[in-house]
C-alpha cells in the first residue's frame, strides 16, 4: 500500500474533522461513520486512518483522551480543538468551492 | 493557542516516546478487536473472525510506521536508529572501516589546509575600508612583452600617477607606494640594519582607511624629496624599540639623514607584505626628476573606487590620460594603457597559478577518495545483499534502505574528517612556512569558515561516496537474492561492473595526477641544471649599500669599492672577487632604454631598444667566468673622469647590430648622461632569471662614479663558500664599522631561492599524485580479491576440469589488469588536453613529453600488476575440492 496521494489526504482530513464535530469518537468510530453516512461508498483504510488521526494531533487540530468505551475497554477518543473548529469551517468552504467549480465544469458537459 | 498544543505535543513526543508507542500499540489493538467482535456479530467463527479482521487491517508493522512517521521529532529517531545501526556495522568490520576513513582523513585534511592558503591568499578581504572598491591600476603596454607583470601589467612611472590623479575624476583618490631598501641606523650611526621600506604617497593610509595605532599618518606637506618623516611599523616598534609610545616625535637615521617618527602603524597592517619595516612618504628621497619621468616604471597605484562611478568608466577617463602621454613620449617606453587588478590578485601575482593547480591536484585526490570508500561500499553492499533483500521484504522502503546506507558512508567520511581537520592544523602550518612567496602568511590559519568548508567537504564526500553503492545495492535486482539459492547471483556480476567501472575513472583520474606531477618535476629538474651562464659553484654572494650622506662624491665610493676589492682579494681562501649591481640569475634589476648614434634615428611612435644595465668591476667577468667574446674588458682606467666606455651582451650585439662589429660603435642611455659610452667588449650571455630566457644586456664600469643602486659583491673560495663569509664581512667592517650587509648566501642559493616555489609545488603535486596511486591499488587489490571469492567455485569447476594454474593465475591476473590498462588510456589522453593548462608553469618541458608520458605508464602498469598479483595467486593456489565444497 503506498501513501494516500495529496487530494485524497485532504479530503481525509476534512472528512475525519467533520465527523468529529458533534462529538468526541475513537477512531473505530470514526471509521464506521464515515462509512454509513456516505451510504457505504467510502471504506477508510486504518493504514490511512490512524496516520491521518496522529498528524492532525501533531497539528494541534484534533486532540486525544483515554476513556472508557462502549464496551468497557479504555479507547483512544479524538474531539476537535478550538483550532480544529476553525480549519474545519475553512476547509468546508474550500470544499465547498472546489466541489461547486468541478459540478460547473462537469455540468457544462 | 495552537501553537501551545504543537509544542506539548512537540515535549511530549521528546520524552514520552516509549509510552506514545504503547498507547498506539493499544489503539490499533482495540480497532482489531472491535473489527473481531463485528465479524463475530455476522456469525463467523471465533478462528474466522481473527484471520478476517486481521486481512483488513492489513500490515500492523506498515500501520504503525506510518502512524510514527506523523510524529514529531521522528526524523531525530531515526537519525539516532541509522547512526546507531551503521556504528555497529562499522565496528564489526573494523579492518575496512580503518582503511575507508584514513583514506578520507587524508584526502579531507589536504584539501581543507590548500583551502586555509586559497582563502587567506586570494579570497580573504584586506583589513582596509570597504576594500571591495579598491584597485590596482597599472599601466599596460600593447606589446605583452614589454610589461614586467606577467605580461599584461607594468608598474606605473611616478609623473603618470601624478597626471591621473590630477586629471581625473573617477576615482576617489588615486594612492601609490614603491619598494625601498634603507639603511637604518641609530642617531650616531649605532646598530646598522638594512631593511625593506615602502614609500607611500601621503593619501595612501586615508585612502586604505588605515589609522596610526600611535600618532599620525603623513600630511601632504611632507610628501615632498626632502620630506623627512617615518611611520614605524608594529614589527619594528615592538623588535627595535620596545614598544616605547615616546618613540613617536623622535628621530631616527635612515640612509644617514634624520627622520622623524610621526606614527606607528596598526598591527594588523602587513600591506603590501610583512617584510616592510618603515614606511616614509612616497618622495622622500627621491631625486626631483625622477619624480618628473614618465618613463621610470616602479611604483604600484591603488584607487578607490567613487561609489556612483563604474570601473569601466574610472578607467577609460586614466586610459585617455595616459593614451595622450602615450603620444607625448612616443619614443620613450610610455604605455599606451592601463589595466586594472584586484589587490589580492596584485599580492597573490606569482602563486595564484600553482595555488589553483595544488587546488585541482587535491580536488582530484578527493574524488579519488570518495570513489574509493564507494568501491568498498559496494563490494560490502555484495556482502550484505540477503540482509538488505530481507529489510525490503518485510516493509522497508527503497529511501530508508538508501538512507540506512548513506549514515554509514556519512559516519566514515565524518570520522575521516576529524582527523583531516586535525591533519591540517599541523599541514597549514607546514605550509605557510615552507612557501616563501606567499603574501599574508601571517594571516593563515583555521577558523569558523574553513571549518564549515570542511563540513561541507564531509557532506558532499558521503553522499558521493555513498549514493552511488546505496543506489545499486537497493534496486530491485536487490531482491533477487531471495529467490537465488546459489551465492553466486547475477546481481553481484552487475555490482563487479560498476566497481570495474569505478575503478577505471579512479586510474584515469590517478594517471592525469601522475602525468602532471612528472612534467611538474620534470620542468624543475630542467631549470636546477639550466646554465645561467656563469660560474655558480663556491661562490658567496653578498649585498651593500653606500649611505649617499657618508659617501657623497664618487672617489669616496670608489676608494671603498676598490680597497675592498683588493682586501678581499688577499684574504686566504679567496680565489676571485667581483663587484657589481647584480649577478647573474639575481632578477631584473634596473633596465634602461639606449640609441645608437650610428644608426639612423628610430621613427617616433616606435618603441627605443631596451636592455638590462648593470655595473661591473674590471675583474667581475673573469672572476665569474662569463667568457669574452671580442674586445676586451674594463681596466681600472675605466672610472669616472675619464671617456664612457660600455660592455654589451652577445643578444644586445646580435639584435641591434646585426650584421656589423658592433666594438667602436657607441650607445647612448639618456637617462645616465648625455655622454655616449663606447663599445669596447662583447660577452656571453648569461640569465637574469632562471627559467627565463636572456635579454639584452649591458655593463658599465662600477668606478664611473654611480652610487644610486647598491651593489653586490660576489667571492669565489677554494672551498666551502659560506665559512668564508664571515672573513670577508670582517673586511667590510674594518672599512666601514657601519655599513650594513645583507643577503649573505652562497649563489646557488640565491638562485635557488627562485626555484623554491617551483620545487615545492612540484613536490606536493608528486605527493598528491602517489597517495592516489596508493589509493587506486588499494582499490584494485580489493576489487580483484572479492571477484576471486565471488569467482572460487567458477575457478574450482574449471581447475577440477583441468585448468592449469598459470591459466587461473593469468585469467584473474587479466581481469583485474583491464581496468587498469583502460584507465591509463583514458587518463593518458585527457593529460593531453588538461597538460595544456599548465604549459605556462613548464621550463623547457613539452606538456606532451613522451619520457614523462612512458614513464608513468611504467610506474602505474607495475603497481596494477604488483595489486593484482596477491589476489591471483591466491586464486592460483586454491584447492579445488574446498572451493566446490563451499557451495
Amino acid at each position: 500500500m503506498g501513501k494516500p496521494n495529496d487530494l485524497v489526504q485532504g479530503t481525509l482530513d476534512l472528512l475525519i474533522l467533520k465527523t468529529l464535530r458533534p462529538e468526541a469518537m475513537h477512531g473505530w468510530a470514526i471509521g464506521k461513520r464515515i462509512q454509513q453516512v456516505s451510504g457505504e461508498v467510502l471504506q477508510v483504510q486504518q493504514g490511512s486512518l490512524y496516520p491521518a488521526l496522529h498528524r492532525l494531533e501533531q497539528q494541534g487540530w484534533i486532540k486525544a483522551k483515554w476513556a472508557e468505551s462502549e464496551t468497557g475497554r479504555q479507547a483512544k477518543f479524538y474531539s476537535l480543538t478550538a483550532a480544529g473548529r476553525g480549519q474545519l469551517e475553512k476547509e468546508t468552504a474550500n470544499w465547498a468551492r472546489l466541489s461547486a467549480a468541478i459540478d460547473l465544469i462537469m455540468g457544462e458537459a | 493557542m495552537r501553537w501551545l498544543a504543537q509544542l506539548r505535543m512537540r515535549i511530549e513526543m521528546l520524552f514520552g516516546r516509549g509510552k506514545a508507542a504503547a498507547r498506539l500499540d493499544d489503539e490499533l489493538r482495540f480497532h482489531l478487536e472491535r473489527q473481531i467482535a463485528e465479524n463475530l456479530a455476522a456469525g463467523m467463527t471465533a478462528e474466522e473472525a481473527r484471520y478476517a479482521a486481521q486481512r483488513t487491517f492489513g500490515n500492523p508493522a506498515l500501520v504503525r510506521e506510518q502512524a510514527r512517521a506523523t510524529w514529531g521529532l521522528n526524523w531525530l529517531e531515526l537519525l539516532l536508529r541509522d547512526v546507531r545501526y551503521g556504528v555497529r556495522t562499522l565496528r564489526r568490520t573494523p579492518g575496512f572501516s580503518l582503511i575507508a576513513i584514513t583514506v578520507m582523513a587524508l584526502s579531507i585534511g589536504a584539501a581543507t589546509s590548500l583551502f586555509t592558503v586559497v582563502r587567506s591568499v586570494l579570497l580573504r578581504p584586506l583589513p582596509f575600508r570597504d576594500p571591495a572598491r579598491l584597485v590596482m591600476v597599472f599601466e599596460h603596454f600593447r606589446d605583452p612583452s614589454s610589461n614586467q607583470e606577467g605580461f599584461s601589467y607594468n608598474s606605473v612611472a611616478p609623473a603618470d600617477y601624478y597626471d591621473w590623479r590630477a586629471q581625473t575624476h573617477g576615482f576617489e583618490d588615486m594612492g601609490a607606494w614603491r619598494w625601498a631598501r634603507l639603511n637604518l641606523t641609530g642617531e650616531h650611526g649605532e646598530l646598522p640594519e638594512l631593511i625593506n621600506g615602502g614609500g607611500g604617497s601621503w593619501n595612501l593610509f586615508p585612502l586604505l582607511g588605515v589609522h596610526a595605532a600611535i600618532g599620525r599618518t603623513f600630511t601632504e606637506s611632507e610628501d615632498h624629496p626632502d620630506g623627512n618623516a617615518v611611520m614605524l611599523t608594529w614589527n619594528l616598534f615592538e623588535r627595535r624599540f620596545g614598544g616605547d609610545p615616546s618613540e613617536v616625535g623622535r628621530q631616527i637615521h635612515l640612509e644617514g639623514k634624520p627622520y622623524t617618527v610621526v606614527g606607528v602603524l596598526p598591527k594588523s597592517f602587513a600591506y603590501p607584505d610583512a617584510s616592510i619595516q618603515v614606511w616614509v612618504p612616497y618622495a622622500s628621497g627621491m631625486p626631483p626628476a625622477v619624480l618628473e619621468h614618465h618613463d621610470f616604471h616602479f611604483s604600484r597605484v591603488v584607487a578607490r573606487l567613487r561609489p556612483d562611478v563604474t570601473l569601466a568608466s574610472a578607467l577609460s577617463q586614466v586610459e585617455a590620460v595616459q593614451y595622450r602621454l602615450h603620444l607625448q613620449y612616443l619614443n620613450a617606453p610610455v604605455a599606451e594603457d592601463v589595466a586594472p587588478r584586484t589587490i589580492n590578485d596584485d599580492l597573490a601575482r606569482d602563486v595564484k597559478k600553482p595555488l589553483l593547480l595544488l587546488m585541482c591536484a587535491v580536488g582530484c585526490m578527493l574524488l579519488i577518495g570518495c570513489l574509493n570508500v564507494a568501491n568498498l561500499l559496494v563490494a560490502r553492499g555484495a556482502a550484505r545483499q540477503k540482509e538488505v533483500a530481507i529489510r525490503g521484504a518485510l516493509g522497508a522502503q527503497r529511501s530508508t534502505l538508501i538512507r540506512a546506507q548513506l549514515t554509514e558512508s556519512l559516519l566514515i567520511c565524518l570520522a575521516g574528517g576529524v582527523g583531516g581537520v586535525l591533519l591540517s592544523l599541523a599541514a597549514t602550518k607546514w605550509m605557510a612556512s615552507t612557501w616563501k612567496d606567499l603574501p599574508n602568511a601571517m594571516s593563515i590559519h583555521v577558523d569558523g569558515v574553513v571549518l564549515g568548508f570542511a563540513c561541507a567537504l564531509v557532506f558532499s564526500a558521503a553522499l558521493l561516496a555513498g549514493l552511488l553503492p546505496a543506489i545499486s545495492s537497493t534496486g530491485k535486482a536487490a531482491f533477487a537474492a531471495l529467490q537465488a539459492s546459489s551465492r553466486t547471483t547475477s546481481g553481484n556480476l552487475s555490482r563487479a561492473t560498476l566497481r570495474k567501472s569505478l575503478l577505471t575513472v579512479e586510474i584515469a583520474i590517478t594517471v592525469v595526477l601522475l602525468i602532471g606531477a612528472g612534467l611538474l618535476l620534470r620542468s624543475f629538474v630542467r631549470l636546477r641544471s639550466a646554465d645561467v651562464g656563469c660560474v655558480t659553484d663556491h661562490v658567496l654572494t653578498l649585498d651593500y649599500s653606500l649611505p649617499e650622506k657618508k659617501y657623497d662624491s664618487p672617489e669616496k665610493v670608489n676608494a671603498f669599492n676598490e680597497t675592498l676589492l683588493e682586501r678581499v682579494r688577499a684574504t686566504p681562501g679567496v680565489s676571485a672577487a667581483a663587484l657589481g649591481s647584480a649577478v647573474p640569475g639575481a632578477g631584473v634589476g634596473e633596465d634602461d632604454d639606449f640609441t645608437i648614434p650610428e644608426h639612423p634615428p628610430i621613427s617616433p611612435g616606435a618603441p627605443l631598444p631596451d636592455a638590462l644595465y648593470r655595473t661591473a668591476d674590471p675583474g667581475y667577468f673573469s672572476a665569474l667566468q662569463i667568457p669574452l667574446l671580442n674586445g676586451h674588458f674594463f681596466s681600472s682606467d675605466d672610472r669616472v673622469g675619464t671617456p664612457k666606455t660600455i660592455i654589451v651582451s652577445r643578444q644586445l650585439a646580435r639584435q641591434y647590430f646585426p650584421g656589423e662589429n658592433p666594438l667602436g660603435k657607441h650607445l647612448h642611455v639618456a637617462s645616465r648622461g648625455d655622454a655616449d659610452s663606447e663599445i669596447v667588449g662583447i660577452v656571453a650571455d648569461t640569465l637574469f632569471h632562471v627559467g627565463q630566457p636572456a635579454k639584452p644586456t649591458m655593463y658599465v664600469p662600477v668606478l664611473n662614479g654611480e652610487n644610486d643602486q647598491g651593489v653586490t659583491l660576489a667571492v669565489r673560495t677554494a672551498s666551502d663558500p659560506l665559512a668564508m663569509s664571515v672573513p670577508v664581512q670582517k673586511q667590510i667592517a674594518a672599512l666601514d664599522p657601519g655599513l650594513p650587509v645583507s643577503q649573505v648566501q652562497t649563489m646557488q642559493q640565491a638562485i635557488g631561492d627562485s626555484l623554491g616555489n617551483a620545487s615545492f609545488s612540484a613536490t606536493l603535486v608528486l605527493g598528491f599524485a602517489v597517495l592516489s596511486l596508493v589509493l587506486a591499488s588499494v582499490g584494485l587489490y580489493g576489487v580483484l580479491s572479492y571477484l576471486m571469492t565471488q569467482r572460487a567455485t567458477e575457478l574450482g569447476v574449471r581447475m577440477a576440469l583441468g585448468a592449469q594454474r598459470d591459466q587461473v593465475l593469468r585469467l584473474i591476473l587479466f581481469d583485474g589488469l583491464r581496468p587498469a590498462i583502460l584507465g591509463l588510456v583514458i587518463g593518458s589522453a585527457a593529460s593531453a588536453g588538461i597538460t595544456q593548462l599548465i604549459r605556462s608553469m613548464l621550463y623547457d618541458t613539452r606538456p606532451l613529453d613522451p619520457a614523462v608520458y612512458v614513464a608513468v605508464t611504467i610506474t602505474l602498469l607495475t603497481v596494477a600488476t604488483l595489486a593484482c598479483m596477491v589476489p591471483a595467486w591466491r586464486a592460483s593456489r586454491l584447492d579445488p575440492m574446498q572451493a566446490l565444497r563451499m557451495e
